[in-house]
């Protein structure tokens, strides 16, 4: 047995079998996970990654607005790049818990308001300087000003004081938070000198390369930065280059040409062609991200809980992750957690499409006439066809919806947020409060299905402060309930991400946090010889 | 025969500029009229109401609109393009590179398809109606008749993914060795030249065969001329005004209307640029690029103009 598990780690370390085939086998064989886990890591290490070379990936999701301010970073290559140059005070692991980066150590005080961030010695910036706690609290005091256009801006509100001293920073927060470490590994808190408040797109901080590339919208480049800190576990290639492809066509067939070596958002529709390339290996891993269709509860028809259950009944989830998944994804059920977060708890009934009960509850609420859905095809990929789907759905269930097709243009600022009945997506967030905090506390700026419950914010504010894991958990499943019963979300799938990666790429870990492994791809993959 | 000929040219450069203000004002007028506002776009999904308020304020869009076109036409006369809102990069030093590149391309995708789209056409005439003149007209055609994108994929597909000949995607960048750059502009200007080949062509076919019905083509044939002597001398010459409206036509398509096939090859380009400033409401940036894109068209027609002026002599008189 233990032969056959260390020829297959072998294979994963090698980037031949993927990680959770691997698990999979590994518990046929009769084998915990943790114990599997520590067997692949040490396979892994043994086949050892091969330095040297150009690691190249092709991305969706650049564009020639793209700045190097961490601040202003939103799409999917600032996000990637900024990975490749960049670095976090605490990162967010594979497994879901929190790795030091920055940051030696981070520990609380007992009600967790007051937070003490030890600083790591002898971490370097690309301009030779060694990065200091002066430098990590002027990062923090950046995006948490209040004049800040921070995309992080939104948590970093909740921090109160910043202080630097010796090798400590010490942030004392307004309201006490369990989760403030998992807010710090937001990809926008790169650490810059001074916090970047003199030249914030200068490109410069402590991460595994060198910028030497950036031209937004075209490509950006790295070369390894010879004086990183965990040289052992990231930046293999010599160089790392991102080529900005949008166009999904065009993507894979640089992939299929060899003139990239790994590309992201693979179009569900096509990973059955793509599988069928020589070489070519599809890396796909759920995640929280999520499709969702909203509705305003403070809005008629949309204020009365039998109208929501009545559409909440009358969605055909299982065809939905059939038809416009092809199944890469999971069933969801109307709230926004999924096991990609710890604390999540499985027990929740799943709400399936049930005609007859939604026609009870659509009679119940006296509502008829026709509700108009607005859609569009960059609320997410397929969003027109789900939005039909549930069209024919609801008609079995005597509801009838209007499908209206809003241009994409002009989407996020036009109709999502702002009509009662629209579709969008949410791409998850790192921890339940997160997520929560973000979308469903009345005082919320994306508070997109007008949740406005008191209650519901009380239990999220006790559910920060707790610091006993099982209480929390019960707390959150309580949240969940209330979200899924009586919110104005209806939530049919969770999608995947999607990624491929052509021949030669090793050192591919599965990471349920964002796609091309949380951003790190570039960084922890390498070439085979 | 001098100084009719220059007033001529004066008065359509003075029109054009004229021209080239009123695009001016109305590619101004058609950014305000865009649904939502730069600041909206530049945050997208993740705007908080704070964040919007206090990059409307640092962008000065709450000046009222006349104000900002005057001053946006006083800095476009001396040159001053303004920074990208989005971004905050010079305009003009952004849009040089790429107004380079899509000239590079454009240039080689002329440099093929004006010489052979007007021999194929002089070839099309000679054989006219005859099995040559139907194959030359059908292909051509076929290939128009095809959307660029199409033309582009199946392009990718042959010669990047299933021969690996030429790149696929055709990133070029500064100091890129020029037989490298050749290489990468391979695919895209062969589509380009494909998707501009048929009209040049089948108007060369059609002004010279126009031509053709002349009694001093008739009398040149009855003279005993050979049939391509006949096109080269005396039917070529007089056909040129309107092959050169159609050649300067595809030469300004060739700069401005490349849009999907740089998308398609990942050509950082002009049009790539727009599209992406467009998506952002980054209007700066979308007021420089179609004025610019107007003056590119506005100019090649005016060449066009002045050489169809040149080339006829009756239109030097106007009676």
């Amino acid at each position: 047995m233990s032969n056959e598990l260390e020829f297959l780690g072998r294979r994963v370390a090698s980037g031949k079998l993927s990680r959770r085939d691997f698990l999979g086998r590994a518990a046929a064989l009769g084998v915990t996970a943790t114990f599997a886990n520590s067997l692949l890591s040490s396979a892994a290490r043994a086949a050892g990654p091969v330095k040297g070379g150009t690691l190249k990936a092709g991305l969706v999701g650049g564009e020639s607005t793209n700045s190097l301010d961490p601040a202003l970073f939103m799409t999917q290559v600032p996000f990637a790049f900024g990975k490749m140059w960049g670095e976090l005070i605490v990162e967010l692991s594979p497994e879901g818990s929190l790795e030091n980066r920055i940051a030696e150590e981070i520990g609380s005080s007992d009600d967790a308001k007051v937070w003490t961030l030890k600083i790591r010695d002898g971490v370097e910036f690309h301009n030779g300087k060694t990065v200091t706690a002066e430098d990590v609290a002027a990062t923090l005091e950046r995006h948490s000003d209040e004049k800040s256009k921070s995309g992080a801006l939104g948590y970093m509100k909740g921090i109160e004081s910043i202080k630097a001293s010796g090798k400590e920073v010490v942030l004392t927060l307004k309201e006490p938070n369990a989760d403030l470490p998992y807010l710090l590994s937001d990809y926008h808190l790169i650490v810059q000198p001074n916090g970047g408040k003199d030249g914030a797109d200068a490109g410069i901080s402590a991460g595994p390369y060198k910028i030497t590339t950036n031209e937004p919208g075209v490509r950006h480049g790295g070369e390894r930065f010879a004086n990183y800190w965990q040289a052992d576990k990231m930046g293999h290639a010599d160089q790392i280059e991102i080529i900005v492809i949008n166009d999904a066509t065009a993507r894979t067939s640089a992939l299929q040409g060899g003139q990239v070596n790994m590309i992201n958002r693979v179009e569900p529709k096509i990973v059955d062609l793509i599988k069928r390339l020589p070489g070519v290996t599809i890396r796909n891993h759920s995640g929280p991200g999520h499709y969702v269709f909203i509705m305003h509860c403070n809005t008629a028809p949309f204020d009365n809980n039998d109208l929501r259950t009545a559409l909440k009944l009358a969605i055909n989830r299982e065809e939905m992750l059939d038809k416009i998944l092809r199944g890469y994804g999971s069933l969801g059920n109307d709230f926004p957690i999924n096991s990609a977060y710890p604390l999540f708890s499985d027990d929740i009934e799943q709400r399936t499409y049930d005609p007859d009960k939604a026609k009870f509850h659509y009679k119940k609420s006296g509502h008829d006439g026709a509700i108009l859905l607005r859609t569009s095809d960059v609320a997410f990929p397929g969003a027109v066809d789900a939005a039909q789907l549930f069209q024919q759905s609801a008609a079995k269930a005597g509801i009838t919806l209007e499908v209206k097709r809003e241009p994409g243009d002009g989407y996020w600022s036009e109709v999502w947020n702002k009509q009662p009945f629209s579709a969008s997506y949410w791409g998850g967030r790192s921890t339940q409060d997160q997520m929560y905090s973000t979308a469903y506390l009345s005082t919320a700026d994306w508070n997109d299905t007008r949740f406005l419950r008191p209650d519901f914010d009380k239990m999220v504010l006790a559910a920060r402060a707790e610091l006993d894991n099982d209480k929390r958990k019960a707390m959150y499943r309580d949240m969940a309930m209330l979200v899924r019963d009586e919110g104005g979300l209806i939530l049919p799938m969770f999608n995947q991400f999607i990624d491929a990666t052509g021949a030669k790429v090793a050192g591919w870990v599965d990471d349920p946090h964002q796609e091309l492994m949380n951003g790190y791809a570039l960084a922890k993959c390498w070439l085979e010889a | 025969m001098s100084s009719p000929i220059v007033k001529l040219v004066t008065q359509r450069i003075a029109l054009g500029i004229l021209l080239l203000l009123a695009v001016s004002v109305l590619i101004f007028a058609g950014t305000q009229i865009l649904p939502g506002d730069v600041a909206q776009a530049i945050l997208g999904q993740s705007a908080t109401p704070e964040s919007l308020a206090n990059l409307r304020e640092q962008l000065g869009l709450n000046d009222p609109a006349f104000i900002r076109y005057f001053r946006w036409l006083g800095g476009v006369v001396t040159g001053d393009l303004g920074t990208a809102m989005s971004s905050g990069q010079d305009i003009a030093t952004s849009i040089k590179g790429r107004l380079w590149n899509t000239l590079f391309l454009a240039f080689w995708a002329a440099v093929v398809a004006v010489p052979l789209a007007i021999i194929l056409g002089l070839i099309a005439v000679r054989y006219r109606n005859g099995w040559v003149d139907k194959l030359i007209s059908g292909l051509a055609l076929a290939s128009t008749s095809f959307p660029e994108f199409f033309v582009g994929y199946v392009l990718v597909y042959f010669f990047a993914v299933k021969y690996q000949i030429f790149p696929g995607i055709s990133t070029v960048y500064d100091g890129m060795p020029f037989g490298e750059r050749m290489q990468a502009i391979m695919l895209p200007a062969a589509a380009l030249t494909l998707v501009v080949l048929a009209h040049m062509m089948r108007m060369t076919r059609a002004a010279i065969l126009n031509v053709m019905q002349s009694a001093y083509v008739e009398t040149a044939e009855l003279k005993g001329l050979s049939a391509f002597a006949v096109i080269r001398r005396h039917a070529f010459p007089n056909a040129i005004a309107p092959i050169i409206n159609v050649v300067m036509l595809n030469l300004a398509y060739l700069i401005v209307g490349v849009v999907v096939v740089e998308v398609i090859f990942v050509y950082p380009g002009m049009g790539q640029y727009l599209v992406d400033h467009v998506t952002k409401r980054d209007v700066p940036v979308v007021q420089a690029v179609g004025l610019i894109f107007a003056a590119v068209y506005i100019s090649l027609n005016i060449i066009a103009d002045i050489a169809a002026i040149v080339a006829n002599p009756r239109l030097r008189h106007p009676k």
